[in-house]
């Protein structure tokens, strides 16, 4: 009876030492980042395990600012999302380069995404995923009427038009009114006055708006039912809904795609840093990324991963972005803090206006 | 003995301590301290009453402000009037197990969460819905119509949601009516509405009241249901309270909110009972 208990007590003592010494990775991204057959591979390979909570980039932030910086050991926020809030509530930590495999990157993204996060000398963020946003319409209803942002305002389209009440939408109308709200960004005064010009136009152009889309399937689901033909969305999105309608597909705004890209960043109370340096050089890994592709439908910044990548998406992107098209998307910047609450202001006016 | 009696009181009472400190009081105090802040640079706050000027004095934050508040309030009394035959033919109409078995069918939308009721709604009532469908169908309609995203539908939305909350409190008090009143009232030469508006109601009114305060407190604190159904004007104050923690990363301006919706719902409640005449501790005692 004693040596029973004896061995169970053993054994489970030894069982809860096991589990302390794993490390547990705690990865806060987006839908689709963290497919579970790469995250099979991965805990088969290191021994690590796994846990992801989707999110997207205000609540990865807000998540982080909450807890200031604790709860997760490695995150996913765009690149232009890192510089502000480093600075306004330090809820990362700086990023070791020396442990990352940095011919995994390709060169051109990774240094960009280097200069554009760091704070005080030090690297906040690497680049993983990329993508632009722009337009996705159903181009036997809306392809003739609807070439840049603005074009979602026409009378041929009215009523079966949706985008979201965020700051991609202001920053494309901006550049679809001709200004450029990316050279403005150090200069308050000057982005107000862009912003009022967008106000003006997103609140002339709410009649036109059936409803602004909050989540990707909502969108999903007024564009396949045909309630909506034309609207602001995600290259994948767009490219997704291809696969059912062929008329449906993501098109290049005439001032440009907005680009964007998502990075690998250590939150600054994250407790196992081996095990986030693990996974990034586990899924930048050609073989690893195009796996990642296929499921977030996104190119990733993987040197080398294009050639597993499956051909219909090539075919996709080729479609929808022709060299000058590639040319004239429009990178994030790093947002300066203050320039959110005026975006902000003006949100909530079109929101409200009648 | 009497330590005896001391300790079982304590013991029973620290739940209840523990849980008004650590999840209202402790967050509340925090949530004062942040509204009362206001940014000046990269982490550096100073003490005001920047962010109450703001939001009194911005058109906008009123405007959605008393919006919710009116609309809260007319989604309780649309709900009191759909609720109150329904819970009358329940507690005094229906006998043995139909009463049960309608008691029951009240009960079952709330077997799935709020999530998929409206998801329910949105799919009855999109341009490409059941409805819309249907009226096409009939010929009633030649072309698809569109019920979604606007005020009524989220007042649909409002007052589904928040149905149970109002039959249950109103069945309960109905039941303890004595048929043998009614029948007295009738005898004594009433009609059925000076019954229903002198023995029914009266009668009734604390199950009003609490059924209201409920139906009032969740509607006025709804997130989903005005964001999915509502329309592009529709702005619900939980949304912006959403908006300015989550999207702006502005806390100062979100927790001011936060207690703006608390200070209107204890200013409602509180005019609620003073309007019916009644005391906190007879409506939930």
């Amino acid at each position: 009876m004693t040596k029973t208990l004896l061995t169970t007590t053993c054994l489970t003592v030894l069982a809860l030492s096991q589990t302390a010494s794993a490390d547990t990775l705690r990865l806060l991204t987006w839908g689709g980042y963290a497919p579970d057959e790469v995250i099979e591979m991965f805990e088969e390979e290191t021994g690590h395990t796994v846990e992801v909570t989707k999110s997207n980039n205000e609540e990865m932030i807000a998540k982080l600012r909450a807890t200031g910086g604790g709860g997760f050991d490695l995150a996913q926020p765009s690149q232009d999302r890192i510089m502000g809030p480093q600075m306004e509530f330090g809820i990362y930590k700086p990023i070791d380069v020396s442990k990352l495999d940095e011919s995994l990157f390709i060169p051109s993204m990774l240094k960009a995404t280097m200069g554009n996060t760091t704070v005080g000398g030090d690297v906040y963020g690497v680049p993983h995923v990329w993508g632009t946003s722009g337009l996705v319409i159903n181009t036997a209803e809306a392809g003739d009427v609807v070439k840049d942002y603005t074009d979602l305002c026409a009378p041929e389209v009215a009523g079966n038009v949706s985008y979201r009440l965020k700051r991609p939408t202001l920053i494309g109308f901006a550049f679809a009114l001709g200004e450029d709200p990316f050279a403005a960004y150090g200069d308050e005064e000057k982005y107000a006055e862009i912003m009022q010009k967008v106000e003006t136009k997103l609140t002339e152009c709410k009649s036109n708006v059936k409803t602004y889309w909050g989540g990707g399937d909502e969108l999903m689901n007024l564009l396949r039912s045909g309630e909506v033909t034309a609207s602001m969305a995600w290259d994948t999105g767009g490219w997704k809904l291809n696969d059912d309608n062929a008329d449906i597909t993501f098109v290049a705004p005439a001032s440009g795609a907005l680009g964007w890209i998502d990075t690998f960043v250590l939150p600054a109370k994250g407790q196992a840093d081996d095990a986030a340096y693990d996974w990034i050089n586990f899924v930048m890994q050609p073989e690893v990324a195009a796996k990642i592709t296929a499921s977030a439908g996104n190119f990733t910044a993987s040197a080398g991963a294009d050639q597993f990548a499956e051909d219909s998406l090539k075919a996709k992107y080729q479609a929808s972005f022709p060299q000058e098209a590639i040319d004239n998307i429009k990178w994030y910047p790093p947002v300066p803090a203050g320039l959110e609450s005026i975006e902000g202001d003006v949100l909530d006016r079109v929101q409200a206006a009648n | 003995m009497r330590n005896h009696a001391r300790i079982g009181f304590v013991l029973l009472l620290t739940p209840l301590v523990l849980w008004l400190s650590l999840l209202i009081i402790i967050p509340h105090i925090d949530m004062l301290l942040i509204s009362l802040r206001e940014r000046i640079s990269f982490g550096v706050y100073d003490t005001s009453l920047a962010q109450y000027e703001k939001a009194l004095t911005e058109p906008l934050y009123l405007r959605t402000f008393w919006r919710t508040a009116i609309m809260s309030i007319l989604a309780t009394g649309i709900t009191l009037l759909i609720a109150f035959p329904v819970a009358y033919y329940i507690a005094k109409m229906a006998k043995g197990r139909l009463q049960q078995v309608l008691f029951l069918l009240c009960l079952i939308p709330f077997y799935v969460s709020e999530l998929v009721r409206t998801f329910g709604w949105m799919i009855l009532l999109r341009e490409t819905g059941l409805i819309s469908n249907l009226l096409q169908w009939v010929g009633l309609a030649d072309q698809p119509v569109e019920m979604l995203y606007n005020d009524s539908a989220m007042m649909v939305g409002l007052v589904y949601t928040s149905m149970l909350f109002m039959v249950v409190p109103l069945v309960t008090t109905l039941e303890s009516l004595d048929d043998s009143v009614i029948e007295a009232g009738y005898d004594l030469g009433g009609n059925g509405l000076s019954v229903l508006r002198e023995i029914i109601i009266p009668h009734a009114m604390p199950g009003i009241v609490s059924g209201s305060i409920v139906v009032f407190m969740l509607s006025l604190g709804n997130y989903l249901t005005p964001t999915m159904l509502g329309g592009k004007d529709s702005l619900w104050f939980t949304e912006m309270i959403y908006n300015q923690f989550i999207v702006r990363s502005n806390w100062e301006l979100g927790a001011t909110f936060g207690f703006m919706l608390l200070l209107l719902s204890s200013v409602i409640v509180w005019g609620m009972l003073r309007l019916t005449g009644r005391t906190l501790q007879e409506t939930m005692g």
